[in-house]
């Protein structure tokens, strides 16, 4: 118990102010409005401004946006581009085969948006509202009553130096207590991982698996743009024993947006997701697309993969998780905004009914996993939990079991378990090393000259938020077995191994050039590494990703 | 004793700017703007000054559209105890903003106007100047140390060979330096009372001032890009490179 902080009481706090948490607010407000009661809501944002922190494909289904604003259009929502061309390819080193584009993938109807512009206006539309929401400011600790139920949260203290010792500028952080609080920190959250320990929340679920997604968005000449086309690959650069694929799309202004993503339960430890990404654009059926052009911002972010069999209890006493931090993404269709949004709508209802009712703190609002069931995404969910786990079998036996279970309509009378992660990765000896390609400065580049276009950074003299649990292990296991993957899976190049020369090596954190991606955090094999939020709006500051 | 500061919104240090694509401008599209450091550095100056038992009141002031409102709040949240905000979407230039201050500093009577030295987006330097001037006030810029008794400033100034103390009469104009301070956080629950304090908005159109530009942009160009380094074999080889095409000796 601490007596420094200052604590504000609210109806409901809601971490992270993503599509998931965004809608989630809205929500609330207008049920409160509707039923003519007062609720106050505030939103915790960790980036400096909302949507600095978002990064996403994006094409996206509108069916809960239509649900929760319908006037979306009349109020200048940021969806300009439809999706008008599908094209998916089977990609070999020097050509493509075109393939069938599959009954998920059909984009008919969908816009291609950059999901952080789309947060900045849900942000307006909720302030609007009377939401309050507060970027700069990580949630940094969960709350407990002394039944053990949730209370709210805590930003971090401010002014703390790198030994540990308070600054001249040191700050205590705020409690903000709520009777309800809703977690929506988007993929691996920081606070949702204490959470899934405190209250077991996944005793009954698969291990969760991720992916993680490279993206950078390019301005092009206006010859070879098309907007409205949407490119999916799949093949090289990858082994087919990987999995993963790539995203192009083209949207307005002659912006193009393009990423790749790896699953992260790729075994070779000398696979650098960051120079595959690279290596794909220079790929014949893809280079045109982006010659001439200029590279204008860059990132990444991880993703869950583990769909329906990796959900996790979603509700406990005092608080609910919904979005990609609770794991609803379609991986078939590599959506998951839809059900972000959708799963904070409902999660909203369960507790707008749950705080009409008196005692409401500290209790938990099973009413919402309850109507979740009931709803689209549910089944939508289940249908298709069969197809990333099939990749187990590499990328042909993945094709085949996906095509037996598209005859099957996802009603296969069995479910296909997951790996942890992490557990995965082969040893440096057992795999073989990869030879990648020098980036040229104008298709491909280096990871530093990468990271510089995150705009990311974060206050020098803070406590490192890249904790490892033990730091021998660095290189006794990690370095000396796997040969630090970390140094290659990390995008941003916070992983650094310098004094090898001498013969004494170590790891270096280059903490201020995380870009939030939290992969380390994922991919450890020894999950040694523990990331935590930062101070104040350290880390990217994306533009439009 | 009433102190006014003046606060501008700009692009926010940690964004790599990039020159649109017909060199109109800089593309400020979806970007994240924040208050300018040195105005930080200003507004910390001012609400020392109060809390020192100087000044009894902080008025800050910005000027452009409206979503300076947030740069106002965040200097509410550091501790200023009113705002101003002259609305207006027109393009603004230092004379502009030296015009709007002065008449703004009519009213409200200060006997301090601080400000930034510069701001980091056109880094003019130009602003408190003109205001001093069109004030008839006496002005300190560069400001690393401030200290106001008995009707009178004293600044120490960062000039090129060192440091300059200068006296200086009240009202006067102080711009700041960055070795001023170290400004306090916005902490949140700071912030959340800010969003209670006034704030005021006043159209640049209504105040009778003639802000249209008097510099013109012909075109905006990114800096050449630094051509990576190279390994030379021996001084021979260096001497040669230096002479034949570096061309410095
Ligand atoms: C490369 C890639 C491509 C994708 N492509 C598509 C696509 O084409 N279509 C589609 O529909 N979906 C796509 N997705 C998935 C989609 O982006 C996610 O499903 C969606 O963003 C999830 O929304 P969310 O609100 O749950 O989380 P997020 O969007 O991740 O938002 C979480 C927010 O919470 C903040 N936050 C986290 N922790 C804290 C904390 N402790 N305190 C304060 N704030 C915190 C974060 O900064 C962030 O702003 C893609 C994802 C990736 C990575
Ligand atoms: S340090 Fe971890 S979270 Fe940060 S960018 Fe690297 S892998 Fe991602």
């Amino acid at each position: 118990m601490r007596n420094d902080r200052e604590a504000m009481e609210f109806d409901v706090v809601v971490v992270g102010a993503g599509p998931s948490g965004l809608s989630a607010a809205i929500r609330l407000k207008q049920q409160a409005q509707k039923n003519n009661r007062e609720l106050s809501v505030c939103v915790l944002e960790k980036g400096s401004e909302v949507g600095a922190h978002i990064l996403s494909g994006a094409v996206i289904e509108t069916r809960v946006l239509d649900e929760l604003i319908p006037d979306w259009k009349a109020k200048g929502a940021p969806l300009e581009t439809m999706a008008t061309k599908d094209k998916v390819l089977f990609l070999t080193e020097k050509s493509h085969i075109r393939m069938p584009t599959p009954p998920q993938m059909h984009n008919k109807g969908n816009y291609i948006v950059s999901l952080g512009r789309l947060c900045r206006w849900l942000g307006e539309q909720a302030e609007a509202l009377g939401v309050e929401i507060y970027p700069g400011f990580a949630a940094a600790e969960v709350l407990y009553h002394e039944d053990g139920s949730v209370k709210g949260v805590a930003t971090g203290d401010m002014g703390i130096a790198k030994d540990g010792e308070q600054t001249a500028q040191f700050q205590p952080g705020m409690e903000l207590h709520a009777k309800q609080t809703i977690f929506a920190e988007g993929c691996r959250g920081s606070l949702t991982k204490t959470l899934f320990e405190k209250f077991d929340l996944r005793k009954d679920s698969e291990p969760q698996t991720y992916g993680i997604g490279i993206k950078e968005l390019w301005e092009v000449p206006p010859a070879q743009h098309q907007q409205g086309l949407v490119i999916h690959t799949i093949g090289w650069p990858l082994s087919t024993d990987t999995y993963g694929g790539s995203f192009l799309y083209h949207l307005e202004n002659n912006l193009v947006a393009i990423g790749f993503v790896v699953g992260l339960d790729y075994s070779n430890p000398w696979l650098s997701p960051y120079e595959e990404f690279q290596r794909y654009k220079t790929h014949p059926a893809i280079r045109p697309h982006l010659e001439g052009g200029r590279r204008i911002s860059y990132g990444a972010r991880s993703l869950a993969e583990g769909g329906f069999q990796s959900l996790p209890k979603l509700t406990f006493p005092g608080g609910v998780l919904i979005g990609d931090t609770a794991g609803f993404l379609n991986v078939p269709k590599i959506k998951g905004t839809h059900m972000a949004m959708q799963s904070g709508l409902v999660a909203a209802d369960a507790i707008h009914q749950l705080l009409a009712t008196e005692q409401s703190a500290g209790k938990e609002a099973t009413q919402y996993p309850d109507s979740l069931k009931k709803t689209w995404m549910w089944n939508e969910l289940y249908r298709v939990r069969n197809v990333r786990p099939s990749f187990r079998w590499g990328l042909w036996g993945g094709f085949a079991y996906s095509a037996l279970d598209t005859a099957l309509m996802g009603y296969a009378p069995w479910t296909l378990s997951h790996h942890e992660d992490h557990s995965q990765l082969k040893t440096k000896d057992q795999a073989h090393k990869i030879d990648y390609p020098k980036p040229d400065g104008k298709l491909t580049f280096d990871r530093l000259s990468s990271v510089y276009l995150s705009n990311t950074n974060h206050e020098e003299n803070q406590r490192c938020h890249l904790q490892l649990k033990d730091a021998a292990v660095a290189i006794a296991i990690n370095y000396t077995r796997y040969a630090s993957p970390e140094t290659r899976y990390c995008p941003a190049g916070v992983y650094e191994i310098v004094g090898e020369e001498t013969g004494a090596p170590k790891l270096q954190i280059n903490a201020q050039n995380c870009v939030h991606c939290k992969t380390c955090d994922i991919k450890d094999p020894t999950q040694n590494i523990n990331w935590q939020v930062p101070e104040g709006g350290g880390g990217p500051n994306y533009p439009a990703m | 004793m009433k102190i006014l500061v003046a606060v501008k919104r700009v692009v926010d240090f940690n964004v790599k700017v990039r020159v649109k694509a017909d060199q109109s401008g800089v593309d400020l599209a979806n970007v994240k703007m924040s208050m300018n450091p040195f105005d930080e550095i200003a507004i910390e100056e001012a609400v020392r000054l109060k809390e020192a038992g100087i000044a009894t009141e902080v008025v800050v002031i910005s000027a452009g559209p409206t979503q300076c409102q947030e740069t106002l709040r965040t200097a509410l949240a550091i501790g200023a105890d009113r705002a101003i905000l002259a609305e207006t979407d027109a393009e603004l230039q230092p004379l502009a903003v030296a015009k709007i201050l002065k008449a703004v500093c009519e009213k409200e009577q200060p006997q301090l106007l601080i400000m930034g030295k510069q701001a980091i987006d056109d880094d003019s330097n130009q602003t408190g100047q003109m205001a001093a001037a069109l004030l008839g006030w006496p002005q300190a810029t560069f400001a690393s140390k401030l200290t106001v008794a008995n009707g009178e400033a004293t600044v120490i100034r960062e000039v090129d060979g060192g440091l300059e103390t200068i006296a200086l009469t009240l009202p006067a104009v102080v711009t700041t330096d960055l070795r001023l301070n170290e400004p306090r956080y916005a902490t949140l629950p700071n912030i959340m009372k800010a969003k209670k304090k006034p704030l005021d908005v006043q159209p640049v159109a209504a105040m009778g001032i003639d802000v249209a530009p008097r510099l013109k942009t012909l075109k905006v160009t990114e800096p050449p890009k630094r051509s990576g380094g190279i390994k030379v074999a021996d001084v021979a080889a260096l001497v040669a490179k230096l002479k034949n095409e570096a061309k410095v000796i």
